[in-house]
């Protein structure tokens, strides 16, 4: 079994984990994790393409590379936005639900918007 | 079965359960302590396929920054009441147990069945070094073969920074993001934000600059830096800028400013747009990579640091 | 000389992974804080400075060991740092340490 094999079910599974974390749990910060599983899972399955794709002398293919670089920073900036939307939510809301017609708990926002 | 063939299939399990730990496991704390520690074992796996520069990117951003956003957010809402939420019914959570394992599956044979040899773009971007006078092939296609990803992923990194900071309540528009780290100023955690960050500061610079030949550059040197600002800010030693000023400003968009003013000049006076002049490629690339460095350093700090919470006057 | 060297970092490394089985185990059996806090610091000094020394005769040239030796520093200064900070939350309200 070589390298690219045992990586590259493991980045399939990540994919598979994270998207069923993403539709069945049902707490935000929850979902944002699983959609960076998803997402590492996604990046990996690059790097093992980029490793099989590399001809003799090339560890891995530097393009994939590239766009993983690139894709990780930017799924970092989208967790840091969506975790300021959360954080906003709860302070506004007093929790952190998704349901449409939730009862707000804390009532209005103290900080005043 | 060499050894190597056994640590790879230990490191794959020990990835794998961490994944599902931080799937199933009740408790949001725990599966975000988990989530750290499988960025931390990806950068291992991106280490075995031989991508380096992805592994440093992995460990600093993925792993680093990414765990202490997670934690910090699972600690901000510890106090949240875990009973308004209801899990999916039993036949919702089949179908997704059912569609996860179809899509993996997929992805499973997508890999196994590549064509052999399968495609590559490998040759031709070593083929073309010789023409921006670097000779690490990744920092080659960021910054001149796929510069215009490079370029609009810093636009990204604006818009997101843009995002967070206009979720700020009303009486802390343009103030300070999160709230006013207090620590014991002789106490140990000031103490390493006293020490660490000389270290740290080399560090970063030496990862970025050694980017052109070896691994690094400047998204893994630029990660470092922002973590040596946000020690500093944690251990009280010095508070977080009010987003309204100024400089700060100008350090966010110094990145993508000069990407697009260069992009311009080779539209304007080259062939293309981002096409660098032979003669000036080294010393282009350079300067935007140093002006990329700052950017980096500053908007990752500040996503962290989330929405201004404090009005500039108190 | 080489087969020298070559057993120097087997016995090292060895050791190095001992200390940090025996951390991992004190980590997960230990009963409270302080205690999991004691484990982790031996492996993270001992078992940590081994590998490293294990490593610096395979490390080809001085700027490689300095590298080395800089990992284990940074490492040192970061577990201190990091079982003080710990420990004190631990002492000070926290959970029952």
């Amino acid at each position: 079994m070589s390298s690219v094999t045992v990586f590259g079910l493991c980045a399939a599974a990540a994919v598979g984990l994270g998207l069923y974390g993403l539709i069945t749990n049902p707490q935000p910060l929850r979902k944002i994790i699983a959609f960076n599983l998803l997402g590492s899972g996604v990046f990996l399955l690059f790097g093992i393409i980029g490793r099989r794709g590399a001809a003799a002398g090339f560890g891995n293919d530097p393009v994939p590379q590239a766009l993983v670089i690139t894709g990780v920073v930017v799924a970092f900036s989208a967790t840091a936005l969506a975790i300021a939307l959360l954080l906003r939510l709860f302070q506004t809301a007093g929790s952190t639900t998704l349901r449409s017609g939730a009862p707000t708990g804390a009532g209005p926002d103290p900080s005043g918007d | 079965m060499s050894i190597a063939t056994v640590f790879e299939i230990v490191l794959a399990a020990v990835v794998l359960g961490l994944a599902i730990w931080t799937i199933a496991v009740p408790e949001t704390y725990s599966a975000t302590v988990g989530f750290v520690a499988y960025g931390l074992l990806v950068a291992l796996i991106w280490v075995r396929l031989d991508a380096v520069d992805v592994a440093l990117t992995e460990a600093a951003i993925g792993g680093g920054l990414g765990g202490v956003l997670l934690l910090g957010a699972a600690a901000r809402l510890r106090n949240a009441d875990p009973t308004a939420v209801e899990t999916p019914c039993k036949l919702v959570r089949l179908c997704a147990a059912a569609l996860s394992s179809l899509i993996a599956a997929a992805l499973v044979a997508a890999i196994l069945l590549l064509p052999d040899p399968a495609p590559t773009l490998a040759p031709a971007a070593v083929a073309k070094a010789w023409a921006t006078g670097l000779a690490n092939p990744v920092t080659n296609v960021l910054m001149a073969f796929r510069a215009m990803d490079t370029m609009l992923e810093k636009v990204v990194l604006l818009l997101a920074i843009v995002g967070v900071w206009s979720l700020a309540s009303d009486p802390a528009w343009g103030g300070r993001p999160g709230p006013r780290h207090e620590a014991d100023p002789h106490g140990v955690l000031a103490f390493l934000a006293r020490l660490l960050p000389s270290v740290g500061i080399v560090v970063g610079i030496y990862i970025f600059w050694t980017g052109a030949d070896h691994p690094g550059g400047a998204f893994q040197g630029g990660a470092i830096l922002a973590s040596m600002w946000l020690l500093v800010v944690m251990a009280g030693l010095t508070d977080t800028p009010p987003v309204s000023s100024r400089r700060l400003r100008f350090i966010l968009v110094a990145g993508p400013g000069l990407f697009l003013v260069v992009g311009i000049g080779g539209l304007c006076l080259g062939p293309a747009f981002l096409a660098y002049p032979l003669a000036l490629a080294k010393p282009l690339i350079l300067g935007i990579e140093v002006a990329m460095i700052l950017t980096i350093a500053a908007t990752l700090g500040l996503l962290l640091a989330g929405a201004p919470e404090r009005s500039e006057q108190r | 000389m080489s087969l020298a060297r070559d057993m120097m970092t087997i016995v090292a490394v060895s050791a190095g992974a001992f200390f940090f089985l025996a951390g991992t185990v004190g980590l997960l059996r230990f009963p409270n804080t302080l205690t999991r806090l004691h484990a982790l610091t031996k492996a993270d000094n001992l078992g940590l400075g081994l590998v490293v020394l294990g490593l610096l005769p395979q490390a080809g040239s001085l700027r490689g060991g300095l590298k080395l030796i800089s990992i284990w520093l940074l490492g040192l200064l970061a577990g201190a740092t990091v079982s003080q900070l710990i420990a004190r939350t631990a002492r000070q309200g926290g959970p029952a340490p």
